[in-house]
């Protein structure tokens, strides 16, 4: 256990407050082996000189680093007044109870601590701890806020309110996957992840500062062009007609994706990412909705063909806009009901979060796709064959769907019928771990931080993955993992490749539809390619 | 000056009226903090599972309505006794510490019981004192005398058993402030100095002062060490609602109110909501475009990619 004393998030000297070496991680499963140096690689130095890199080493934010004291007491002004703003309601009735109670009843027991694969995968390390960020801001809270005195400072400790600590702060606020398994532990309540999201939402919406990623190419562009993936509605047409095409020769069978039918059952909600990156995913569904002789559709409405929503870890403003964009598709189209399609985050985001929003003639029923497809195969309207899924298969759940939404079982019933050698990863159900490409980290690739998703935020779920395997490592058995969510897969995706998994071990991810059209006697055999991609 | 007036016999008046003070601080507290929690605006929703209202066959994997096909249709499942099967180890027993943290919870277990014993106590002294003279009275006070003792002690214990994990533990440095030790230390010592002083001084029966209590009846005698334990009782009461220890308020919205609640959209939810969509932001990031006049229902249909004009 690394310990830092807390006051020096306000150090002013460049160096980073923790250097985190490969030595002091948690260790490895046994095939896996890691020398010893710094766990990243080092930062550019030009990166280094620009831009507030004094946490760990790693820079998730590319914050540039103010000119002059003046720039800096400016945003730091700028910084209490968005917090100011975090406990009014008038700014964010979304969250200020919640916020509140965690504000002011949070023991520090540190019992959350031991919940978070963060913490655990760093090795302990003090920075990364759930409490660590909640006490900065609650200190600041009882100072600034709530213009403690002296008697309140013995009561609740100091900070010295600079910009290195706002600097810091600010990247600290992406070290945390928001999986809320430490408020699982709480035995108060307390929730430290949305102490983490509320800080992200101080950072962009007060002081416009978020991660690149998940903002200007993400939500941003996801409003101006349809899809954050840059896809206009002419270029997400094209692509899933090829997609169509490629799906026919594939299975065998005659595979049309619908645009915009009036009246439709279902409006399908894709995360775009699949359908640049997986194809098989959205043309697996296709295949499986055809076959089921559902009435579905995709609309080419600008932001209604890509069911992300990024606002969800950063910014409500963000999040409010595109939740209203989706409702807005499927209530145009007169559809009775919207499918989410494998995304973790998007089923989470319109239907838990934006419930409350979405009202009137916009609140349209939303269902997972887990349920549906649940009720599809447990029908019988699919032909299905096991014996064509024979090879170890475990399932990773994605948190937003599992721990926040309460989709457990559908997957696993069908997982149960259709792959003979399915494995429980464990922990798993709402007790699961990350994959620890969550609240955006999947997409998330600045300077070296990939090195940290890798070495630290996605070391717990390479630990699960290896154990579930752990008595058929054998590169000659091919393994798939289960994991029906986009961002999880695309975690999935660098992490296996990062440690070599699949060539050492033949462990290939991918989603829960691809088994299942596998499994289909109507279709070709051999969907699942199992090669890397 | 003040002092040496109330000591002798005018300490025992003392004691009782920090004690009737330190109770109405208390539930003014404890009556704020709920109303201030309660006042907020309803959130949007923040559930995490396992939400144990949930139909008796879900609970057990922590699945939610959600894992129902059209589950709009369908009746929503409440399950009260599901809610208390939760409730009741985690309120008495402190069953997710013992889950979670069992380290702490040897600690934080007596501690935490030996008040409810304490609470037990007082309310059944409360009950005998208004009884009077019944022999179910009589009965009660001695059920409270247990109570008492045995809260006592394992108050001490735990609390003394805390302070000293505050003290020490290397993991606890960056989260302890002088509040913190304070805090349960004053408990402990509070609780030593009323056994110490039943035990060494003319212990009297927890009747009579339960009765002298309620009466105002200043003419009992007090051991010194119980006078000071029980003022320093006093003053920790009304000070409970004003720091985090105030957690069993916040405990039942945090349940409640923030991990459980997973209502859906209804028209009383539509109505309260539509209010705050005309609350009028101010957040200062250009892509908001809130600038104190637009209501969050501008904000949130404005599209921030698009020119001022063209949104027109």
């Amino acid at each position: 256990m690394k310990n830092v004393d807390i006051r020096n998030v306000s150090r002013r000297d460049p160096e980073p407050l923790v250097q985190v070496q490969k030595n002091e991680l948690k260790p490895l499963p046994g095939q896996l082996e890691q020398g010893d140096g710094p766990a990243f690689t080092a930062l550019n130095p030009q990166t280094m000189e620009k831009c507030e890199c004094g946490l760990d080493g790693t820079c998730a934010l590319n914050l540039p680093k103010p000119k002059s004291r003046e720039e800096e007491d400016a945003l730091v002004k700028k910084f209490l007044s968005g917090v100011e703003k975090l406990f009014t309601k008038e700014n964010n009735w979304t969250f200020l109870q919640p916020l509140l109670l965690t504000m002011e009843h949070c023991t520090r027991c540190q019992t959350c601590s031991d919940s978070c694969h963060i913490y655990e995968a760093s090795g302990r390390n003090e920075v990364y701890r759930p409490t660590f960020r909640s006490e900065i801001l609650r200190r600041v809270y009882f100072k600034h806020v709530k213009q403690g005195g002296a008697l309140s400072r013995l009561q609740h400790g100091d900070i010295e309110l600079n910009w290195p600590m706002v600097a810091r702060l600010a990247e600290l606020a992406y070290r945390c996957n928001l999986c809320r398994r430490c408020a699982q532990t709480c035995p108060i309540g307390a929730d430290n992840a949305l102490v983490a999201h509320e800080l992200r939402k101080v950072f962009s919406m007060e002081m416009g500062i978020s991660a690149k990623e998940i903002h200007d190419n993400g939500s941003m562009k996801q409003l101006k062009v349809g899809s954050s993936t840059g896809m206009n509605p002419a270029a997400v047409k094209d692509n899933i007609e090829f997609i169509d095409e490629e799906m026919s020769e594939k299975t065998g069978l005659e595979i049309h994706t619908p645009w915009d039918v009036e009246g439709a059952e279902y409006l399908v909600l894709h995360n775009a990412g699949e359908i640049l990156a997986w194809p098989e995913n959205p043309g697996a569904f296709a295949v499986i909705l055809n076959a089921a002789g559902v009435s579905w559709t995709m609309s080419s409405e600008l932001v209604g063909y890509d069911s992300i929503n990024y606002g969800l870890w950063y910014d409500d403003a963000q999040f409010a806009r595109v939740a209203l964009k989706h409702a807005q598709a499927a209530k145009n189209l007169k559809v009775k009901k919207i499918l989410i399609g494998e995304c973790g985050h998007a089923h989470k985001a319109l239907s838990v979060i934006a419930d409350r929003l979405l009202s009137g003639e916009l609140n349209i029923p939303r269902e997972s796709s887990m349920t549906v497809l649940r009720d599809i195969v447990a029908s019988g309207k699919l032909k299905l064959d096991p014996s064509r899924n024979n090879f170890p298969v475990t399932l990773h759940d994605p948190c937003n769907l599992v721990r926040l939404m309460g989709v457990v079982e559908p997957q696993r019933e069908i997982l149960r019928q259709i792959a003979p050698q399915f494995r429980e990863m464990e922990p798993h159900g709402v007790h699961n771990y990350c994959c620890g490409g969550g609240s955006g980290f999947a997409i998330m690739s600045p300077n070296n931080f990939t090195d940290w998703r890798f070495q630290i935020s996605g070391r717990k779920k390479l630990e699960q993955v290896m154990t579930a395997f752990g008595d058929c490592l054998d590169p000659s058995i091919p393994k798939y993992v289960c994991a029906p969510c986009s961002n999880c897969k695309g975690q999935m995706r660098d992490l296996f490749s990062y440690w070599n998994l699949w060539d050492k071990h033949q462990i290939l991810y991918g989603g829960l539809v691809e088994l299942i059209v596998n499994a289909m006697t109507d279709v070709k055999p051999g969907f699942l390619e199992w090669a890397w991609h | 000056m003040w002092v040496r007036k109330y000591r002798g016999e005018r300490m025992t008046e003392l004691v009782f009226l920090l004690i009737y003070a330190g109770v109405l601080v208390f539930v003014v507290g404890c009556v704020r903090r709920v109303l201030q929690y309660s006042r907020t605006p309803l959130h949007l929703r923040w559930e995490l599972y396992p939400v144990p209202h949930e139909a008796p066959e879900r609970v057990k994997h922590g699945g939610s309505y959600f894992e129902e096909g059209e589950y709009w249709k369908k009746e929503r499942h409440t399950n009260l006794a599901g809610e208390l099967s939760f409730m009741i180890p985690e309120m008495l027993l402190l069953k997710g510490l013992w889950e979670f943290n069992r380290k702490l919870w040897y600690r934080s277990f007596p501690f935490h019981f030996g008040l409810y014993l304490l609470i037990g106590a007082a309310v059944l002294s409360g009950i005998g004192a208004m009884l009077g003279g019944f022999a179910f009275g009589a009965a009660l006070f001695a059920v409270a005398r247990c109570c008492a003792w045995s809260g006592l002690v394992l108050a001490a214990l735990g609390g003394t058993a805390l302070f000293w994990r505050r003290l020490t533990d290397p993991e606890l440095r960056n989260y302890t402030n002088l509040g913190d030790l304070v805090n349960v230390g004053a408990f402990a010592l509070a609780c030593a100095l009323v056994i110490l002083g039943s035990l060494t001084g003319v212990l009297m029966p927890l009747g009579a002062f339960a009765r002298a209590l309620f009466t105002f009846d200043t003419s009992v005698k007090l051991p010194a060490m119980v006078s000071a334990g029980l003022m320093l009782g006093s003053v920790i009461l009304g000070y409970i609602p004003y720091t985090h220890m105030a957690h069993f308020v916040a405990k039942y919205f945090t349940y409640h109110e923030v991990r459980w609640d997973d209502t859906p959209n209804n028209a009383k939810i539509a109505a309260r909501v539509a209010e705050y969509l005309t609350y009028r932001p101010t957040w200062l990031a250009p892509h908001i475009g809130a600038d104190g006049l637009r209501t969050w229902a501008d904000v949130a249909t404005t599209n921030p990619t698009v020119a001022p004009e063209v949104r027109k």
